[in-house]
């Protein structure tokens, strides 16, 4: 780690004020939303309502002459586009081309004058269907006869390490396949003292960023210019640019205030079909989908999994194997990475000498799945520490001694080929056990749980940046990383202000244009304090060694004769700020210098993951036996961080993960009924809200500067989400005795389950 | 359809169709965008804004509702010479927010509830929030940045 240790800092480490705080509580920051073109058009989807099915005819001629519509587009009209995308396989077509697959694709668009009439011009189009057998879970879309979804080869996408390794298209309704295997398995569970063994089901979910997908797009001869609400706008412009054949210099992306991601808003979304209908209508023209439609648009994947898990006569896990299958829906979208993911972390934050993990997903005819916070850790988490605290009640020891004997230590290479491990567990373990007060007696109907998680950060060390320094001392961030509400814009200009030693006023963040800002692969997975706040304290070193140049040159000595000093230099008597460095170095109160940061996988990022995102959290929840309601009474969280750049925010990341992770354990399902989601309205489907709020919430960071990032700061953010299902599962055990292997734990699951559990005895 | 209102303080007068809701008029008519729209169907209450003081949603609601009556938006809190309302200044000094699209409206509610119980308890402040989703911040800091309001603008009476 080469990152230094440091305790004093100035504006780092402070739990400084929201940059974007006055616009976002004035109602001034601006979304995509809220951005209006001058001569914009509208555009209106129509949707299939078939999961499968062959697309026979579309009669357009009617809306096309209706009063006030531009043009209609559908897959038989998109000649002259390349009309594929996707970054692991371009397998989507941007409107359902010959066949529909899923209940809820787009089959056509209308541009209109406004969004009313776009939206009665759908029901001029006239669609005739054929419709075919469809298959909706993994167990129907593995069977011997079981339609295809998709019967032709795919093109590769920009996503690294996939190209010619997705399974995707390969005459079976295979999307991805992934498995790690060490050690002897079959010889460990011989051997073992003791082996737990269950299937377990995670849901689909929904994200609900509660700005659903918008976008506007204007294609003319300079080129393609898309405002989006895109979390990863420069992977975005990578399939924009194969559908119009641009160069990527052509294709420009803006993400303006991003109204909340969690995952759902990584990669390419519905940019390409708003680019065509700017295509088609010759004028800007924006797509705003509702919260019904975005339900229609992405969802996490479903997870079936089978585990079992081994400890030896001294309690030490000895090995553990799962088979999973994935259901991704329609399209491939991301969920080639979510499998890969989803497989490495089956094996946990643990030591386990023997261990054997299969995953496989399968395209279904339901809505794709893709990102979702957490990358597929929250899906095997739910086995994976359940399997922890069924192994612990078996050989009689306590969850949280079973944990801390098993967990991988500090430096311990835990994952083969891996970056051996860089969090604490054992601290995290102890926080989150005093602050659910893990010693004291419980109430009855009470129980508590704790579990750990630790992702190998799905961050890919592709980052760049630059500062750009101006006469009068202030500084322009220039990143393509987006503010999802996160706060990049807060803590990248905390670490512009901590290296060049100005006031962080001072520093404005100019964001994700992809014209203007140099490229960042993505912002998710964690990765935007470690990559590009690494890559941010980088360019402002590197700025400040170009204007320790520029001050030997204005004060006419050597170089090494300069030096640095807290927001300019010195030499002898004379002192500089950057200001006057810059201003005599130009000989006018202008110009600047600009520094610039490129990380890639070398150096401290040679190895990945960068970071293990490493968390802990604690619940304590009481049961009502004659309902099946849980009440949420404690809830502890613990970021393994490194070094927090701004704790409130970090502990904001935190009990935001761990309430959406509460929400998939108590109530957050989507559910299809045949072929049909039942419960695509936020009316049906339902989130957390103030009355869940646990009675009592602990937030606690563990800062041992022990990543790759500045200041040896990891990422967060996701890890609180990973374990809450399992703990929900786990403390419901605790105090009720009745094991479930299935999120949500509804009311029903549990009322039904303690009933079970009566009339066996 | 003519349509006349206070709008924060100022009175409006404008055409408008019958079926625009009070959303749409503010957002598209009257270029106020503070006012989001998500759910669409009164449950997530980002589009919560005060007819006489009262929280409404502004997406389900249409427009002639809002004939002759008063309405105040994100935008008419802030005084003119910058000063933020105490539970605008509340939710900055608390992190209650992080994407910031419940923000507008999560205000709004937060100003009914002082208005009408200026001194809630968490329970009471729980209970008349619970029409208000946010999906970023888990809560905790919107009920302390409420708490808080509170707190000062008790002050601000007393002084």
């Amino acid at each position: 780690m080469s990152a230094e240790k440091k305790t004093e800092f100035t504006v780092v480490n402070h739990s400084l004020p929201r940059r974007d705080g006055r616009a976002k509580v004035t109602g001034r920051a601006t979304y995509v939303a809220d951005v209006r073109l001058i001569g914009m058009a509208y555009a209106k989807v129509l949707r299939s309502p078939y999961a499968h099915a062959k697309i026979i005819s579309i009669d357009t001629s009617k809306a096309e002459t209706r009063r006030g519509v531009y043009c209609v587009l559908h897959g038989g009209n998109l000649v002259g586009l390349n009309p594929y995308f996707g970054h692991a396989v371009k397998d989507h077509p941007l409107l359902a081309i010959d066949k529909v697959r899923y209940a809820g694709e787009p089959v056509a668009a209308v541009v209109a004058v406004d969004e009313r009439t776009a939206f009665e011009a759908l029901d001029d189009i006239d669609v005739k269907y054929e419709e075919l057998q469809a298959v909706l879970t993994p167990q129907e879309a593995m069977a011997q006869d079981a339609p295809l979804l998709h019967q032709r080869q795919f093109e590769a996408g920009a996503l690294r390490g996939f190209e010619g390794e997705v399974t995707a298209g390969k005459g079976s309704n295979i999307c991805q396949q992934h498995r790690i295997q060490w050690g002897d398995v079959e010889k460990a569970f011989k051997e073992a003292a003791a082996v737990v063994e269950g299937d377990y089901y995670f849901p689909m979910t929904y994200a609900y960023a509660m700005e659903p997908y918008v976008a506007i797009a204007d294609v003319n001869d300079q080129g393609v210019t898309i405002y989006s609400s895109a979390q990863h706008p420069f992977m975005v412009r990578h399939d924009l640019k194969t559908v119009f054949n641009m160069p990527v210099s052509q294709v420009r992306l803006i993400v303006p205030f991003v109204g909340g991601g969690y995952g759902s808003k990584s990669y390419t979304k519905i940019e390409p079909l708003v680019a065509a209908c700017s295509w088609k209508a010759k004028r800007s023209v924006k797509l705003q989908l509702t919260v019904e439609e975005a339900m229609l648009t992405t969802r996490s994947d479903d997870a079936y999994t089978w585990m079992r898990t081994a400890v030896d006569a001294n309690g030490k896990i000895i090995a553990r194997q799962a088979r999973v299958f994935m259901n991704t829906g329609a399209y491939a979208e991301n969920s080639p990475l979510v499998v890969e993911k989803s497989t490495n972390r089956c094996v946990g934050p643990y030591s386990i000498p023997n261990v054997l993990i299969e995953n496989c997903s399968y395209y279904t005819n339901t809505v794709p799945a893709s990102s979702y916070r957490g990358f597929g850790c929250a899906q095997v988490t739910l086995p994976g520490e359940s399997q922890i605290d069924e192994l612990a009640k078996k050989i009689g020891k306590d969850p949280y001694e079973f944990r801390l004997m098993n967990a991988a230590k500090p430096g311990e290479e835990f994952f083969p080929g891996m970056r051996p491990f860089d969090g604490t567990l054992k601290q995290d373990l102890d926080m989150a056990a005093k602050a659910i007060d893990w010693q004291e007696p419980l109430e009855t109907g009470h129980g508590r749980s704790i579990a750990i998680s630790g992702s190998d950060a799905g961050a890919y060390p592709l980052t760049s940046t630059a500062i750009r320094v101006h006469a009068d001392g202030s500084a322009s961030l220039m990143t393509g990383s987006t503010e999802l509400g996160q706060g990049s814009h807060t803590v990248l200009p905390q670490i512009a202000a901590e290296e060049l030693g100005i006031p962080i006023d001072k520093v404005r963040v100019v964001s994700s244009d992809t014209a203007i800002t140099p490229y960042d692969r993505s912002t998710g997975a964690s990765r935007t304090t470690t990559l590009m706040g690494r890559a941010v304290m980088e360019a402002s070193r590197e700025a400040i060694q170009q204007m320790v140049k520029m001050a030997a040159d204005v004060l006419k000595v050597k170089v090494a004769q300069i030096e640095v000093v807290r927001g300019g230099v010195r030499c002898g008597e004379a002192q500089l700020n950057w200001s006057e460095v810059i201003s005599k170095y130009y000989a006018l109160p202008d110009g600047e210098v600009i520094g610039r940061a490129y990380i890639r996988k070398d150096g401290d990022f040679a190895k990945l993951p960068v970071f293990w995102e490493a968390a802990c959290t604690g619940v304590e929840l009481s049961v009502d036996e004659e309902t099946g309601k849980i009440q949420m009474e404690k809830l502890a969280t613990v970021g393994d961080v490194g070094l927090a750049i701004n704790p409130a925010l970090a502990e904001g990341q935190d009990i935001g993960a761990a309430t959406m992770g509460m929400g998939i354990g108590l109530f957050e399902e989507l559910v299809y009924d045949g072929p049909q989601l039942v419960n695509g309205s936020l009316l049906d489907y339902r989130v957390p809200r103030f009355s869940d709020l646990p009675k009592k919430v602990e937030l606690h960071l563990v800062e041992n500067q022990d990543g790759v990032g500045p200041y040896g700061a990891k990422g967060g953010g996701e890890a609180s989400l990973n374990s809450m299902a399992a703990n929900i599962a786990n403390a419901v055990d605790h105090a009720t005795g009745v094991r479930i292997r299935q999120a949500p734990l509804t009311p029903e699951r549990v009322w039904r389950a303690l009933k079970e559990k009566k009339v066996q005895g | 359809m003519n349509l006349q209102f206070i709008l924060n303080g100022k009175a409006w007068e404008m055409e408008c169709e019958e079926q625009e809701t009070l959303a749409e008029v503010l957002r598209n008519r009257v270029n106020l965008n503070g006012t989001k729209v998500s759910c669409e169907v009164q449950v997530c209450g980002a589009c919560t804004v005060l007819v006489d003081n009262l929280p409404v949603s502004a997406c389900t609601l249409l427009a002639y509702e809002v004939r002759n009556r008063k309405v105040t938006t994100i935008e008419g809190l802030e005084k003119p010479d910058g000063t933020l309302h105490p539970i605008q200044q509340a939710f900055i000094d608390e992190f209650a927010f992080q994407c910031g699209f419940c923000t507008p409206g999560m205000i709004m509610a937060a100003k009914a509830l002082l208005e009408e119980n200026p001194k809630p308890t968490e329970a009471e402040i729980i209970h008349y929030m619970d029409g208000n989703i946010c999906r970023c911040t888990g809560y905790l800091p919107i009920v302390k940045a409420i708490r808080r309001a509170a707190g000062e603008m008790a002050q601000e009476r007393r002084s």
